[in-house]
């Protein structure tokens, strides 16, 4: 399967093509370029796929194999510690193939239209390119390293993308912020990863077991420090911050980076790492069960009262996402039949999440494309403007929100089991952040296509269903929400290797199917209508409740506290006075003492030969006359 | 020393020599610089002349006060534009000058007078021109003919010199 | 009989007069007068040391003659340049000559 290469080769090559002369290129051409170029990736993508599932097959065992198709040596640090760039496929990297090239391709057409006219248009597409193949080499990477080069430079697309309109002052802000709090966790990823190079030798995922017990609790810290990467890249809570505002970015962008794919990275890190976290570590993974856990509670009320859109999506994904860590973290086995459904759960949630909420995306986009803001003020019985749209959102509303047979609804399942497992309390715990993910989703949904119209504005500027380049990917997505929870996924993807019948356990299935209809009745209840006094009574009679929550519980002001009030005034202040006064004041004053040396020697270089003639005739006076004395 | 007229002569040149050149560069006017300083070139040459040098006597008339010290006034008159007043010489310089100069020649002459020089004898007879010429024109041993051409080419290079640093362009 | 010494006495404080004008003067053309006198005052020396410690030798006397060869070419040329200067300066004193400093 030496082809894979291309799936790297051929989105770099755009990049550098769309980056060096974007400008030359009529903005259409870059856009065929860039999209073609997908398209092909998306086509090798699930060729690799099928090759891998279908031809390939199982190994003797009855296991998937780990294909190595390309791997060189880049820089040896040892003869045992080394770090490669290479490719590797496993069932978690070809899904996420499958998974990005898809979500890209469908971003990549639906920007034709979504970002038509955009100044930079080029350079976008660029930039596209470039996330597409930085994700693509973090999922297929061969060791942590490779994973975290490709990974720091999602971060930099990311950075450029959030960025994309940097004549805006909120979206470099929201650049900056995303940046470094991502760039700050990864400061944990990178000395996780070098405690673990140091103590398991070697930056494979397969290290030496003798090695890693003989290192003892040291392992666990390593694997701590990367899930803080982790939590950073996902937005776990307390580093969740940056990606509300990264909804400043094209929406498009937001689709594909911060709700596809990007942002599940950390999921998937602790995806690629969790033999060794069920081996060593299982404390360390249930922690992040009790932080993902955390992370989608606090989201999920959070998402329930913003009036932005894009924010209410944005807290959604966060939410999904602590879903998926805690699948990941309520594992205590290998084992898909014994404590380890979570992995399968979780990868299939990733897996279902990413479709269905790059449609809820695309769908806003297409909304905010028709009406031009992202309050849900400006919005409000939308439905009968934009239908196909309207009908898309719906099925990945029901989808998100767990509804049968759509697919939200089979990996949900799968984790709450998961989580029942565990603990019956996680399992409630996760159940009710399910029935509030239905509430939150439905509010956000009838306020957009029902309830309260904005008839002045409406009428000002009738809403118009988006091209067709914005609607094809709308549908496609749809089609795919529909029939992704049918697929066999634990036939491909288990914890253990071995294939895995998923089969819907009764009476989970019926508690969260009964929750999610009460949170979506509720919504119903509360917003489907012109008028709603409830919601509006409630907001009044928890006003704080309200006020704190949609000030996201005041996370922003304590970090800008943290920062502005202690580590700026504190620290960082006393060092700059520090070096710019006494490390810069000696070198000043070094400056000042040559300046004026110079000075007082270029006195005596006055360049006057009469000047010069004194100083030599007293000179050879001087000489005589020492000469005359001494003799 | 009994006075004769050898050292009458020879006193009345040599104040007339130091003060004519104390003077040439004393005073303020360039122009009596100059006058100043063909007296010196005439005291000297009859010093040479005193010292039994009558050719190298007339080589000083003819070359320093005919042809150069004419080069000199011409060239006053041709660059003095704003008078011959200009020179307002500063206090510090002045005094440096001085003090450095008056210390100078005092110790020079406090050397020169402290030394003893190998016994010398005045010998009165004249340099005959044909000695003289013969050494010129002579490559053998107290020769002088590689000097004199060489200066010859000298005089040459500074001839083009002048023209070409002085050429307007 | 005139000792040698007066002659030097006299070379010697034309010498140093020629010192101090070169030393003291704004003008050009009287910093030029005064090395006439500096290099007048060394031919002295030459003849005198010749005539009274060599009297037989030819090597002062022909030292002096070549001196003033040199020194009438060395006018010639210092004097082009400063009719060059004046005429780009309009003047020929040592303090407006700047520029070529530093």
């Amino acid at each position: 399967m030496e082809y894979t290469i291309l799936i790297l080769l051929l989105p770099f090559v755009s990049f550098l093509v769309l980056g060096l002369a974007g400008m030359k290129l009529r903005p259409v051409a870059a856009g065929v370029i860039g999209t073609a170029v997908v398209a092909v990736v998306a086509a090798v993508s699930y060729c690799t796929a099928f090759e891998y599932f279908f031809v390939a097959g199982r190994d003797a065992a009855g296991l998937y194999p780990t294909l190595i198709p390309w791997n060189g040596v880049w820089l040896p640090i040892s003869a045992t510690l080394h770090i490669d760039l290479g490719i590797l496929l496993d069932p978690i990297s070809v899904m996420m193939l499958v998974v990005i090239s898809t979500v890209s391709l469908m971003v990549h057409i639906y920007s034709f239209g979504y970002m038509k006219g955009e100044r930079g248009f080029q350079r976008y597409y660029a930039f596209l390119s470039l996330f597409t193949m930085s994700m693509m080499g973090l999922v297929v990477a061969t060791n942590i390293f490779q994973m975290y080069l490709f990974w720091e430079l999602v971060g930099v697309s990311s950075y450029l993308l959030i960025g994309f309109y940097y004549t805006k002052k909120e979206a470099i802000a929201a650049s900056k912020k995303a940046f470094i709090v991502t760039r700050f966790a990864d400061l944990g990823f990178l000395v996780g990863i070098l405690f673990y190079g140091y103590y398991a030798g070697t930056f494979s995922f397969t290290p030496d077991a003798k090695l890693l017990v003989a290192a003892g609790g040291m392992i666990p810290l390593a694997l701590g420090l990367m899930f803080i990467g982790g939590a950073g890249k996902s937005a776990m809570f307390p580093l969740h911050i940056w990606l509300p505002d990264a909804m400043e970015g094209p929406t498009p962008v937001s689709a594909l980076i911060h709700a596809a794919t990007m942002v599940v990275a950390g999921v998937y890190l602790v995806a690629r790492m969790f033999p060794l976290f069920v081996g060593y570590a299982p404390e360390v993974l249930h922690g992040t069960a009790y932080i993902g856990a955390f992370t989608a509670l606090y989201a999920a009320v959070v998402a329930c009262v913003q009036s932005d859109i894009k924010r209410v999506l944005a807290f959604s994904t966060i939410s999904q996402i602590g879903f998926m860590i805690v699948s990941l973290g309520v594992c205590t086995s290998t084992d898909p039949h014994a404590g380890g459904l979570g992995y399968m759960a979780s990868m299939f949630h990733l897996f279902t999440h990413a479709l269905f909420k790059a449609l809820l995306f695309l769908g806003a986009g297409a909304i905010i494309h028709a009406v031009h803001s992202n309050e849900m003020s400006a919005m409000g019985g939308l439905r009968r403007y934009m239908p196909l749209t309207h009908a898309t959102f719906l099925v990945a509303c029901l989808a998100i929100a767990g509804i049968w047979p759509l697919s939200g609804f089979f990996s949900k399942d799968e984790i709450l089991t998961a989580c029942f497992a565990f603990s019956p309390v996680m399992g409630w715990v996760m159940t009710a952040i399910a029935g509030l993910t239905a509430f939150y989703m439905f509010r956000l949904y009838y306020n957009i296509f029902w309830g309260r119209e904005n008839r002045e504005l409406h009428a000002a500027h009738t809403p118009h269903e988006a091209p067709w380049t914005m609607t094809l990917p709308l549908l496609i997505l749809a089609a795919a929400t529909l029939v992704a929870g049918w697929i066999p996924f634990g036939r491909g993807i288990s914890s253990n290797g071995e294939a895995y019948t998923i089969h819907i356990d009764g009476s989970v299935a019926a508690v969260s199917l009964c929750v999610a209809v009460a949170g979506i009745a509720l919504a119903t209840w509360m917003y489907a209508r012109e008028k709603q006094p409830v919601a509006d009574r409630l907001a009044e009679t928890f006003s704080g409740l309200h006020r704190a929550a949609y000030h996201r519980f005041y996370i922003d002001e304590v970090y800008q506290f943290i920062t502005h009030r202690v580590i700026f005034a504190c620290i960082s202040t006393p060092i700059a006075w520090f070096d710019r006064h006494v490390v810069d004041g000696v070198m000043n004053l070094l400056a000042t003492a040559t300046h004026g040396a110079a000075y007082a020697v270029r006195e005596m270089q006055s360049g006057s030969v009469q000047r010069y003639c004194i100083w030599m005739l007293c000179g050879a006076l001087g000489l005589t006359i020492l000469v005359l004395i001494i003799c | 020393m009994e006075i004769t007229l050898e050292t009458i002569v020879f006193a009345v040149l040599a104040l007339f020599t130091t003060v004519n050149a104390v003077l040439a560069v004393t005073t303020r006017r360039i122009l009596r610089a100059a006058t100043y300083l063909l007296f010196v070139l005439f005291g000297t040459a009859g010093i040479y002349f005193q010292l039994n040098y009558s050719f190298l006597g007339a080589v000083q008339l003819l070359i320093y006060a005919g042809g150069i010290t004419v080069l000199y006034v011409f060239s006053i008159l041709l660059t003095s534009s704003e008078g011959d007043m200009a020179e307002h010489l500063k206090g510090y310089k002045l005094v440096a000058g001085l003090i450095a100069t008056c210390l100078g020649l005092g110790v020079c002459l406090y050397i020169t007078l402290r030394h003893d020089f190998l016994p010398s004898h005045f010998e009165h007879g004249e340099l005959s021109v044909r000695t003289i010429g013969h050494a010129l024109m002579s490559s053998g041993k107290f020769g002088y003919l590689l000097p004199f051409e060489v200066i010859s080419l000298l005089l040459l290079a500074c001839i083009v010199g002048g023209i070409l640093i002085a050429r307007k362009r | 009989m005139i000792h040698m010494e007066y002659y030097l006495i006299v070379s010697t404080i034309m010498m140093f007069a020629g010192i101090y004008g070169f030393v003291t003067r704004r003008n050009l053309l009287a910093i030029l007068i005064s090395v006439e006198l500096i290099l007048n005052s060394v031919d002295i020396n030459f003849v005198v040391f010749n005539r009274f410690l060599f009297p037989g030798e030819l090597e002062g006397f022909f030292f002096a003659l070549f001196a003033i060869g040199v020194s009438a070419a060395e006018t010639a040329v210092a004097i082009a340049i400063i009719i060059n200067i004046y005429r780009n300066l309009r003047n020929i004193q040592v303090r407006n000559l700047r520029e070529m400093k530093w």
